[in-house]
Formats: structure tokens, C-alpha cells, sequence
């Protein structure tokens, strides 16, 4: 059990990045009113491509803004993060917690953006 | 507390460990829950607090059952109408009243809860199919929780008695009575008043949850008619700016929720507003002169309609906490468009301080906090609502104690001042500068339209002056002059619809009404004791 200690940290090891190139899968999930913005679809299972460093967060809100947006970008991202209002989970926990645009996404995490914006 | 993230870390992790680590995997620290300061805390609040799931919930919990012991307003069996409209912080609410009205513990909260929704679509120009898809969602929110519930459609607006205007003492009965619910419902109160509270309570819930599956039932033979939202829209239409049709469908709303709590018997109306949604109001109000109403408009109880009292329970969760408690705990909600849905942050007042506000709290967050414990240490400078005061000094819209008879120098007589002097250059008789500079009630020509009838140079000396209404002859002018009835804001709204005739009849005859009667009690003022005298001599 003591073995695997040393991978926990990722990010932190070089080694562990360069097994992260492959393409992820994620679960994105939008409500509050922001899947108005994504054509109403509240659920979406999608593949990043693979790329030479890992995904973070900040990259997946370019990705999303480039790919899943259907209009009115502005009502989404702001800057290079999400619009004031808009609440953000990885795997159901605040992403305050997790580094926020600095997060770098797992294979099968779960990201869900809630708005809590009047009207969506 | 583990296992609530499902572990995917299994590829890189032995299985035992699992649990305990995987929050080990991100690149910050993984922190402890401030509270219990073992488990891994899964949200920050109040800006810096991180709270595990359980530790959250418990918070969440205490927190709602607190703000009703410490403010001790309900009274138990007291009737008491929850305003839902499916969003996330009424629905969080609903779930808290469930919760409180369910507890074993001895702060068991012990009121009788009803529940209104209010359809407004109609005034968002959605499509009927789009509504009664919408109604039924939020309609199978409301029927799991087995509490009796009233789905209002905001066209019934239009056809609201005036009586709904005036400001209630407590006799609510005098008022008109719904068909049998109402009756049902006392007769019943008086029939158990001897059962166990607890027994009394169950037995009235399932009694009246069946009462209004019929209501319900029958409601939905008799729906709207097309000619009502198409009314409903005109009206809307006529409003020029997407600030003050938010502003009138605050007003309509807030009508058809206390017309609905005086016909059914409750006396206490609780409101889902966040402190996040009070901050919001709270700046908003006053870059919309409602400035005056503040304290009432955010605080914790509203008093302001005498009879029905207006109670916000939500008012200590901000936005965030109510979204992960939803989410956490499977609160259901949903997501109705509304007027500003898609709107641009510079679309109205109110989008534009909400987008000021959410930017605080991403930048600074203990400002927003700030912000809403302001509202809390705002009162009125005058006791709020006497009942004794004449009802003439409430707005006819908004029911605020009426703001416009403010002081010389106020902001307020600034603009009538400036209003005027633009008129004067416009044809048509223009009002003397020096009446309008004079304290007292604002003249109540200040339409813009110069539709004063002593038009006649010669007499203008009664026009402008002091008494409301003098300008109004006998028979009521084509455009009623509403402004001398209305609050600051409220003026400002009704400056932003092309014609103010469009306004639901309810509110044109009950403005009629109380020109008449001011009228009325200048033409006899010689003749009436003051009250002063009156009690001298006795
Ligand atoms: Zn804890
Ligand atoms: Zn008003």
C-alpha cells in the first residue's frame, strides 16, 4: 500500500503528465439557465483531442466557448474565466477548492457550470 | 466523510486508499472542513470557510429554523403562504419549511403552509405550450410536498378587485371570501381546535392538499382566455424600458399574492429572497429613488400591506449556498425564462447592479455580505405602517409610505423643479417656479402633459397650488393623473409607458377613488374638526 503514494500528487510529477496526453473524457453538465446558451441541452459527454500538455480548466472554458456555445458568448465566459454569477463543480465539489482555471482535468471528471444569474 | 466523489482514481491509486485521497489529486491542497476538521470540505462560503457536505448541511438546516425563532413572527397554525416560483431559492425554501415542519426535535416549526405560483410567462410573450409545460413542472414540485397550492396566472391581474389597493387592517373577512375552500378551512380550524396541535396540524394538511387538487382542477377547465394575454401583453408592450416592466411585474405579482393570501386566509406571505437577490434589490432600489421603502422593501418582515405580512426567510443564504444545497441535497427547481432571460448586463437597472454585485462577490467576496447587512441596520425614520394613518399616503401601486412630500432641497423636488421648467417653454400654460419650490405635497399637474383645465391665465393661481387634484375638474380627464398618487419610483415607472390608461382597471378606478375622496375632503375641510381640537374638548 505504501507503493503507490508517489503518483498521488499529479501535476507535481513530470512523469505523470506525460501519460495525460491521450484524450479525456468529460461530463459536462450546465443548469441555473446556462444550457440556454448550449441550445437547452443541459448534458454533455465530450472528448478533449489530445495535446502535448494536460488540460486545465482555463483551456476546457476555450474549448467550450470554441465548440459547445451556441450564442451570446458574453453571457458565459468572461475574460479568460466564466462569467460573474455562474457557479463551477468539478467532480460535485467547488472549484475554489480545486485550483480553479488551474485544475487539470481527469479522464471521466464531471464539470458542472450553474447559473445563478436572474433569468439565467 | 469519503466517498460522495465516486473514485476514479482508481487506475493510479490501490483501491483501500481510495477514498481517503482523492481529493489529494488536484493541485491545491486538499482543505479540511472548518466545522467538524476532519472531513474534506467540498464548498467555500462566506467567502473563506470551507465546509464538508455534512457540516453544510447542518448549517444550511440551522440557519432557516434560526432566522424564524430569532425573528418570532409566526405564530403557531398560522396560515402561511409560500411564494414559489421554481427557482432555486423558493424551491430551497419550500424544501426548508418541509424540513422544519417535519422535525421530531423540539424547534419543530408548527405553521399551516400553502403555496402560490405565479405564472408569468404571459408576460414574456411565451408561447401557451411553453407555459403549461413549465406549470406542470413546477406543479409536480409543488403536489410532492402535500401542502394545498394555488397556481395563479399573472393575466388574472387584470381583473383584481381594487380592494386588493388598500392598505388591510386585520379583519380580512370583511374581504371577499373565496367559494368553499375558505369556509372549508374555518370550519375545520373550529371542529379540531381541540386535537393535539401535531394531529391538528397532519389532519388540516391532508384536508386541505385535497381541497386544492379540486381548486386545481377546476382551474384548469377554466383556463385564461387568449383575450386576456393578449390584454396582458399590450400592457407590457406599452412599457418602453426593460426596467420598469420588471418593475410592473413586481407590482402585478406582488397584487395577485396578497389578493390570493387575503381570499384564502393567510396571513403571512414568505418570500425566497437571498441575500444575494436583497443585495441586488437593495442597490437597485436606490438607484430607482426607492430609496425611501429600502428598509421595507429588504428586510427580513414587510408590513406594509397591515393584514398580510411579508416574511423573507432566505434572506442570510447567499446564492452560492442555496445552489449546492439544491444540488447536494436533490432539491428540484426549475428554470422558467423570464423577462431578462438573455438580457445584456446593461439591459435594465436591475441586470446591470446584478452584474455589478456578482462581480463583487468573484472579486471581493465579503463585500456582498456588506452590502445586505446594511438592509439590516436601515429603518424607517417614521414608524413604518400605522394603521391609523389615512390610506391616501400610501402609493397606489407599490403601497410605500408616499416619499413626495419630501423637504425642500431633496433630490426629488430637484427634478420637479427641473421637469418644470422645461415645460414652461413648451405651449400651453407652465407652472409658476415659485409654487413648485414651496413645501408640501408636489402639484398635481406634473404630468408633462399640461393638462391643467384652469388653463385660464388669469386663474392660475389654484392650479399648482397645494391641495392634489386641483387641476382635475368634475369629470375625470381622458388621462388620469396618476403621479400624485404614486411614490417617487413608482413614478418613474409609469413615465416609461406610453399610455398610462393600459393599467389594469383595478388600478385606474381604485386612482379615481381616492382622487374623488381627497377632492371630496377638500371641498368640506372648513367643516371638519381637527382631530387635535376634537381631543382637547373631550
Ligand atoms: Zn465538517
Ligand atoms: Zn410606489
Amino acid at each position: 500500500m505504501t507503493a503507490s503514494l508517489p503518483v498521488l500528487v499529479r501535476g507535481s510529477d513530470s512523469d505523470v503528465s506525460n501519460k495525460m496526453a491521450a484524450p479525456i473524457a468529460l461530463h459536462l453538465e450546465f443548469g441555473g439557465g446556462a444550457e440556454l446558451l448550449f441550445d437547452g441541452v443541459k448534458e454533455h459527454h465530450v472528448i478533449l483531442p489530445d495535446q502535448s500538455e494536460p488540460w486545465d480548466m482555463k483551456q476546457l472554458l476555450v474549448w467550450i466557448r470554441a465548440n459547445l456555445l451556441k450564442e451570446r458568448p458574453e453571457l458565459f465566459v468572461q475574460g479568460d474565466t466564466v462569467r460573474p454569477g455562474i457557479l463551477v463543480l468539478i467532480n460535485d465539489a467547488d472549484w475554489e477548492l480545486m485550483g480553479e482555471l488551474r485544475y487539470e482535468l481527469q479522464d471521466q471528471d464531471n464539470v458542472v457550470f450553474i447559473s445563478t444569474l436572474h433569468g439565467g | 466523510m469519503v466517498g460522495w466523489q465516486a473514485g476514479k482514481d482508481s487506475f493510479y491509486v490501490d483501491e483501500e486508499y481510495n477514498g481517503q485521497l482523492e481529493h489529494v489529486a488536484t493541485p491545491s491542497v486538499s482543505k479540511k472542513c472548518v466545522k467538524c476538521k476532519e472531513s474534506t470540505a467540498v464548498l467555500i462560503i462566506r467567502a473563506v470557510d470551507a465546509f464538508c457536505r455534512c457540516c453544510f448541511k447542518e448549517y444550511f438546516i440551522h440557519k432557516f429554523r434560526a432566522m424564524l425563532g430569532k425573528n418570532r413572527i409566526i405564530f403557531p397554525g398560522e396560515k402561511v403562504l409560500l411564494a414559489v416560483s421554481g427557482g432555486p431559492a423558493s424551491s430551497s425554501m419550500l424544501s426548508q419549511v418541509k424540513e422544519g415542519l417535519s422535525r421530531d426535535a423540539p424547534k419543530k416549526l408548527r405553521f399551516v403552509p400553502g403555496i402560490i405560483h405565479i405564472d408569468e410567462g404571459g408576460a414574456s410573450g411565451q408561447s401557451m405550450e411553453d407555459r403549461r409545460r413549465a406549470v406542470a413542472q413546477v406543479e409536480s414540485v409543488l403536489r410532492s410536498s402535500n401542502y394545498p397550492y394555488h397556481i395563479v396566472y399573472l393575466e388574472q391581474a387584470l381583473n383584481l378587485p381594487s380592494s386588493v389597493l388598500e392598505v388591510g387592517s386585520s379583519a380580512t373577512e370583511k374581504l371577499q371570501t373565496g367559494p368553499s375552500y375558505k369556509a372549508a378551512v374555518d370550519q375545520f380550524i373550529q371542529t379540531n381546535q381541540n386535537l393535539h396541535p401535531d394531529l391538528f396540524l397532519e389532519n388540516a394538511w391532508s384536508h386541505l392538499s385535497s381541497l386544492s387538487m379540486q381548486e386545481v382542477q377546476n382551474g384548469l377547465s377554466n383556463p385564461i382566455t387568449p383575450e386576456n394575454t393578449q390584454a396582458l401583453q399590450r400592457l407590457f408592450a406599452s412599457v418602453r424600458t426593460l426596467t420598469a416592466k420588471e418593475d410592473l411585474l413586481q407590482t402585478l405579482r406582488q397584487h395577485l399574492i396578497l389578493h390570493t393570501a387575503r381570499t384564502e386566509g393567510y396571513t403571512k406571505v414568505m418570500m425566497g429572497d437571498s441575500c444575494s437577490r436583497l443585495a441586488i434589490k437593495l442597490l437597485s432600489n436606490i438607484s430607482l429613488g426607492r430609496g425611501a421603502s429600502l428598509a421595507m422593501d429588504t428586510g427580513f418582515s414587510d408590513s406594509r400591506y397591515g393584514d398580510v405580512v411579508i416574511v423573507r426567510p432566505m434572506r442570510d443564504y447567499s446564492s452560492k449556498e442555496i445552489a449546492y444545497y439544491n444540488r447536494m441535497f436533490d432539491v428540484p427547481s426549475v428554470f422558467i425564462p423570464g423577462l431578462d432571460t438573455k438580457a445584456q448586463d446593461k439591459a435594465s437597472i436591475q441586470r446591470l447592479t446584478e452584474s455589478f454585485v456578482n462581480k463583487l462577490q468573484t472579486d471581493f467576496p465579503a463585500t456582498v455580505s456588506t452590502i445586505y447587512r446594511t438592509s439590516e441596520k436601515l429603518h424607517t425614520a417614521c414608524p413604518p405602517q400605522n394603521t391609523n394613518s389615512p390610506t391616501f399616503d400610501k402609493c397606489l401601486m407599490c403601497a410605500c409610505s408616499l416619499d413626495t412630500n419630501a423637504e425642500e432641497f431633496s433630490a426629488f423636488k430637484a427634478t420637479l423643479i427641473s421637469e418644470q421648467l422645461s415645460q414652461r417653454r413648451g405651449p400651453g400654460p407652465g407652472l409658476s417656479l415659485g409654487t413648485a419650490g414651496a413645501p408640501g405635497p408636489p402639484p398635481a399637474s406634473f404630468t408633462g402633459q399640461g393638462q391643467c383645465r384652469s388653463s385660464d391665465e388669469g386663474q392660475r393661481q389654484g392650479c399648482g397650488s397645494r391641495e392634489p387634484g386641483c387641476c382635475l375638474s368634475a369629470e375625470m380627464p381622458a388621462t388620469l393623473d396618476l403621479k400624485s398618487l404614486l411614490c417617487y419610483s413608482c413614478r418613474l415607472t409609469i413615465k416609461d409607458m406610453t399610455a398610462v390608461d393600459i393599467l389594469p382597471q383595478y388600478i385606474l378606478a381604485e386612482a379615481e377613488r381616492k382622487k374623488r375622496r381627497s377632492h371630496m375632503r377638500k371641498e368640506i375641510s372648513e367643516f371638519l374638526l381637527e382631530e387635535e381640537d376634537e381631543a382637547k374638548t373631550s
